[in-house]
């Protein structure tokens, strides 16, 4: 499927981070609207739907009602934060058979306004279950799964939190240069709203051994929608079309002897980047899940940009901002879940970043970029997790 | 501490690991078939997908291969105990389990990669099953 089949041809990300009054499923449709609006499509181009069916925005089934359409494909696929990568890989696949011609992606959560601990809440709803009945004795949260990673990390490769810092501070510095993450970040009173250091990752609270509160990601609202159309469609909207070259999909889980610093990223990459038939060194821009410093570092490795156990090293100091050319690579240049946005399952945003970077319309535009990746990682590390990625192409 | 989450029933994959649980056993599975070690429990080998499986009781010896301390859990039950940790224990016979490191003076500072540890049943103050939790030795 290396044919110019498909492209992203509409985007839109919800400007506020804190939206109290407002629903997840407001969120989504005032989002499709401006995507739509964005690729010059109307309502009525629309004849496929995919949406990750989330909690208390309503979804699925429920989206079409809503919306008050009735596509022909339907995909309620949800696979955590990494969906909407998911979403995009279903969606070329469904536009390349000849299905459907626009589909559209739609997010939107209020998990701020919620007050919701995701990361530091009860894992798991309750009831009888086969998994559940092993672990909810432990008291495990999702953030302390990241963070047996990143122990067993640093064990085995001597990578320190000193190194991982460089994750959190060059995507500060993507977010101090995008007015809606600047806003965020101080509408969720962040203590500093400001570029950070290697020492001020060091001296922020442990949330759970390893990882320290500026390695993790904010709870924010938001949403967004992204609209995916045929090549012939896409040919004729108002933006260039960001092409889909590759897609892998894959799931991780811990199982007996298993490597826990080695994702499912493992997988879905190498399936993608053959499809695309392109290698990592080809890759201007990467789009990293950053639930946390380490998930950005174990996908970074997995993904082929560098070696097991070298992330340290390839991230250190802030090296992968959008304007250091000696690193070949730029990482999250919205500001990522650590400074711009996180209501819960953030894949959306990878795309969308992604597509601006290829328009050349990011706030921390890389000069030239070409070629794009987007990794969605869902569930947790060290527990089931997906691997969702997407290759992303220029004309 | 000791009002952990109990294990809820009817549940058919784990019901006889919990039952082993109360008589101060730790038990795992074997395939008939493959041999394969089975863990978590269920009803079919994830090797060969043979429904052929064994019981079998564990020493309780392991090792800790990874950890953290959860200094932060709003979760009723763990919100109120201060540092604690979670852990994934490779016992000797081949298995991975998630549990936790007990009788520690300080988990920040007392737990670590590849640490010898044996099993214990935690009494709980509700509840009918003990909960496996894991002591360093030596």
């Amino acid at each position: 499927m290396t044919d110019r089949q498909a492209a992203i041809v509409g985007i839109h990300e919800y400007p506020l981070r804190v939206a109290p009054g407002v629903s997840g499923m407001q969120i989504k449709v005032a989002s499709i609207r401006a995507a739509l609006d964005d690729a010059g499509l109307s309502w009525s181009d629309v004849d496929a739907l995919y949406d990750a069916g989330d909690g208390e925005a309503g979804g699925g089934l429920q989206l079409a009602q809503y919306l008050g359409v009735h596509p022909t494909i339907i995909d309620t696929t949800n696979v955590g934060g990494s969906s909407f990568e998911f979403h995009a890989a279903h969606a070329l696949q469904a536009i390349a058979a000849g299905k459907c011609k626009v589909a559209v992606l739609s997010y939107g959560a209020t998990s701020a306004s919620r007050r919701m601990a995701i990361g530091t809440g009860r894992l798991g709803g309750g009831g009888a279950n086969w998994r559940m009945n092993m672990e909810m004795p432990y008291g495990s949260t999702l953030i302390s799964n990241y963070a047996m990673v990143k122990q067993r990390h640093m064990y085995e490769y001597g990578t320190t939190t000193e190194q991982l810092a460089g994750i959190s501070m060059a995507t500060r510095r993507h977010a101090m240069n995008n007015p809606e993450a600047v806003k965020a970040m101080t509408d969720l009173e962040f203590v500093g709203v400001n570029d950070i250091t290697e020492q001020n990752v060091l001296s922020s609270r442990i949330v759970a051994d390893p990882l320290h509160l500026l390695e993790c990601c904010m709870i924010s609202d938001g949403g967004g929608a992204v609209i995916i159309a045929g090549a012939d469609v896409a040919r004729n909207c108002a933006k260039n079309p960001v092409w889909i070259i590759g897609t892998g999909e894959a799931v991780g889980y811990v199982d007996n002897g298993s490597d826990i610093t080695t994702s499912a990223a493992a997988q879905s990459g190498p399936i993608a980047f053959g499809e695309a038939g392109i290698t990592p060194d080809d890759i201007d821009i990467a789009m990293i899940y950053d639930s946390f410093s380490i998930t950005v570092a174990v996908c970074l490795e997995d993904l082929g940009f560098c070696a097991k156990g070298e992330a340290g090293d390839f991230v250190a100091g802030g090296r992968l901002a959008y304007d250091n050319d000696a690193a070949k690579l730029a990482i999250n240049t919205d500001g990522g879940g650590l400074s711009s946005n996180h209501p819960g399952m953030r894949g959306i945003f990878l795309l969308i970043e992604a597509a601006r970077q290829l328009r050349g319309e990011s706030h921390s535009q890389v000069e030239g970029a070409k070629l794009a990746v987007a990794h969605g990682n869902g569930g947790m590390l060290a527990s089931i997790h997906t691997g969702g990625t997407v290759i992303l192409a220029k004309d | 501490m000791a009002n952990r989450p109990q294990p809820q029933f009817p549940e058919p994959n784990t019901e006889a690991y919990w039952e082993g649980v109360k008589e101060g056993e730790l038990r795992y599975q074997q395939c008939n078939s493959c041999g394969e070690i089975v863990f978590y429990p269920r009803q079919h080998c994830p090797a060969c997908l043979s429904d052929d499986l064994a019981w079998k009781a564990s020493k309780g010896d392991g090792t800790v291969y990874t950890f953290s301390v959860i200094r932060q859990n709003r979760m009723p039950g763990f919100a109120e105990l201060g540092a604690y940790s979670v852990a994934y224990v490779d016992l000797d016979e081949g298995f991975r389990m998630l549990s936790s490191i007990v009788g520690v003076e300080d988990p920040t500072k007392d737990i670590h990669i590849g640490q010898r540890v044996a099993v214990e049943f935690e009494e709980q103050d509700e509840g009918e099953y003990p909960i496996p939790v894991f002591r360093p030795v030596g």
